[in-house]
């Protein structure tokens, strides 16, 4: 395959990137003033939903499509949350995002604003991101200086304030309505749906949430249109799949030569993000198992890691799904039980506590992996395990949001694909107890 | 004998600072995280006492602001160190030694993580995943980030972050 042109990453080794001048000697905000001098709204949500570009947070929900939710005739005020809390375990792209081109995440926002008729704009930073936060409000400063923000952007009658909004880091708030409470200056405990935000969100005024990557999207739409966007990334192969098109940012962290993050069209497969951009599997190892999407998509096997990684490629192999697309990978000698104690521990701290199931499926799940990994499992844990995995998360309806499934899928994976290895470990650390069933030692106190 | 009101906690600076923000939002409430981490970034904490002060001026009960306040375990009530230095323990970093890099460093610093030095220079904490993968395992503090960390770098990262604290 030919090398990618980058897209979205084409400007970030440019010097001073993230400054105005530098965007617009690149062609930035040219999209902007084409949409302004003569599309309407509905122009660009037809546009946007032609090119079947989908979400790039997690859900992959078509955008154009989720714009068209918004009421047309709503006297307004309308908002538009950018959720720019990326906290998925192994993603950064959003950050590298901000951090090198500030300008081509606010002209995506500017066009969406413009499309869905919104005229404030909230862009929910996560804390641990200051270089971002600062670069940001610079941009937005600079923007304002040059007429592109405030009122009557470049005499088009079209008025548009962009805000940055700190979060405090909580997982959570990368939940679309979790982020919305949180903006609105409560605890991020998600809204029960319906109603969608594009009805009743920030503020309880209709509202669209959008990702930092998929908004960076959408200028290079604007400008090169629906064909090229489709030439992109894998075709849609019957009417009910919207396809994956388009360019895509992956994340390559873990048991690699090279961590860093990659520009390519969608679809590619996690050997190949490994071998080729990831510099392969540091310490001449073997891969044993590679996150696909972030923590909560659950495990690839070896086997596995020739399956595309677009929207539908990660599901066919029982993961959740193609999450943020960060491949983490865990050369031959980590044990599963290391991998399932962090991720377990991980979504315990970053239950919000709302739904019960969540809140204890989590800490009990932490608990009793903790229990294995000391050496006093037994073999009914891991029955105990599979009863929480299947118990808790929107899929199985007994939670609001889907942290629970995220929680739910590392478990799953692993106990289906590495089953014997943590019957073996339990026996082997465990040889005297490991059949017991009752009564069981005391669990692990969690400290964090 | 008259008793001497108490000094309030929001100082007057702060109270500028957090009352800016009131025209970006609809409504007061929204402004509770903007005002948190002002007080936050002057007082490095939030103490109990500017619960209700914050709660005037935001046109909201204390007993709302708490409820904020603490679901974000972020905000301490005793002042953290002029640095507060978060490692990150997520999967990325761990795979690559992020809490043994932890470990070390709090054995350098004399502290457990969530504690601070005795000199108040250094608040040791676990980050969960800081986005830093490409660097892993990786550190923030304040808004440093340390990348590519190893166990033999501990005792130079902690002095590191002394003199990081020391600048301030």
């Amino acid at each position: 395959m030919a090398d990618f042109e980058p897209v979205l990453l084409a400007n970030i080794h440019k010097q001073d990137s993230h400054t105005l001048p530098v965007y617009q000697a690149g062609g930035g905000y040219q999209a902007i003033r084409k949409v302004l001098s003569g599309m309407s709204p509905n122009d660009v949500i037809e546009l946007i939903k032609a090119s079947s570009l989908r979400g790039r947070g997690g859900a992959g929900f078509p955008c154009g499509l989720k714009w068209s939710f918004l009421p047309k005739d709503h006297p307004g005020p309308i908002y538009m949350c950018v959720n720019a809390d990326e906290s998925e375990p192994a993603t950064f792209n959003n950050r590298i995002l901000m951090e090198q081109d500030p300008h081509q995440v606010l002209e995506g926002i500017m066009i969406g604003c413009f499309a869905t008729r919104a005229q404030a704009a909230y862009i929910y930073v996560r804390y641990e991101y200051p270089t971002a936060y600062r670069r940001l409000q610079a941009a937005i400063d600079e923007c304002r200086a040059a007429g592109l923000l405030g009122k009557n952007i470049q005499g088009s009658g079209f008025n548009l304030e962009i805000y940055l909004h700190r979060g405090a880091a909580a997982y959570i708030c990368g939940e679309e309505t979790g982020l919305i409470e949180s903006l609105e200056g409560k605890r991020a405990w998600p809204r029960i749906k319906p109603p969608f935000p594009a009805i009743e969100g920030a503020f309880r005024k209709p509202t669209v949430v959008n990702n930092i990557e998929t908004l960076s999207n959408v200028p290079h739409i604007v400008n090169r249109g629906v064909e090229w966007f489709k030439s992109i990334g894998v075709p849609s192969t019957n009417p009910k799949d919207p396809g994956s098109y388009g360019p895509k940012l992956y994340c390559i962290s873990g048991h690699v030569n090279n961590p860093c993050c990659v520009e390519l069209p969608l679809g590619v497969t996690a050997r190949e993000l490994i071998d080729r951009h990831g510099g392969g599997v540091w310490k001449g190892r073997k891969a044993k198992a590679v996150i696909p999407g972030g923590l909560s998509m659950g495990l690839l096997t070896e086997k596995e890691l020739d399956i595309p990684l677009d929207f539908a490629g990660p599901g066919k192999v029982g993961c959740l799904g193609l999450g943020t697309a960060a491949v983490t990978v865990m050369d031959e000698t980590v044990p599963i039980i290391d991998y399932l104690y962090n991720a377990s521990r991980f979504f315990a701290h970053e239950s919000c506590g709302q739904c019960t199931p969540c809140r204890e499926g989590t800490s009990w799940a932490s608990r009793v992996i903790a229990r294995i990994k000391a050496g006093q499992g037994r073999l009914k844990d891991l029955e105990i395990l599979q009863s929480i995995s299947q118990s808790i998360g929107i899929m199985p309806g007994t939670t609001i949001c889907g942290l629970a499934d995220g929680a739910a899928w590392p478990l799953k994976n692993a106990l289906s694909k590495f089953r014997g290895e943590l019957e073996e470990y339990i026996k082997t650390t465990n040889p005297t107890g490991y059949s017991q069933d009752e009564p069981a030692l005391a669990l692990v106190e969690l400290t964090h | 004998m008259a008793t001497t009101a108490a000094q309030p906690v929001i100082t007057p600076q702060m109270r500028a600072e957090i009352e800016a923000f009131f025209p970006r939002y609809p409504t007061r409430q929204a402004v509770t995280l903007p005002a948190l981490h002002i007080i936050n970034e002057h007082l490095r904490c939030v103490p109990e006492g500017a619960i209700p002060e914050l709660a005037q001026m935001l046109e909201l009960s204390p007993a709302q602001v708490y409820d904020t306040l603490s679901f974000y375990q972020f905000f301490k009530s005793k002042p953290c160190g002029k640095v507060r230095a978060w490692v990150c323990r997520s999967i990325s970093c761990s795979l690559r030694g992020g809490e043994e890099v932890l470990e070390a460093l709090a054995g350098k610093l004399g502290v457990a993580p969530g504690e601070t030095t005795s000199d108040g220079k250094v608040t040791l904490e676990f980050g969960e995943c800081l986005g830093l993968c490409d660097f892993a395992p990786a550190m923030l503090a304040n808004e440093a980030v340390y990348k590519n960390m190893t166990v033999d770098q501990a005792a130079a990262l902690a002095t590191q972050l002394k003199q990081q604290a020391d600048a301030r």
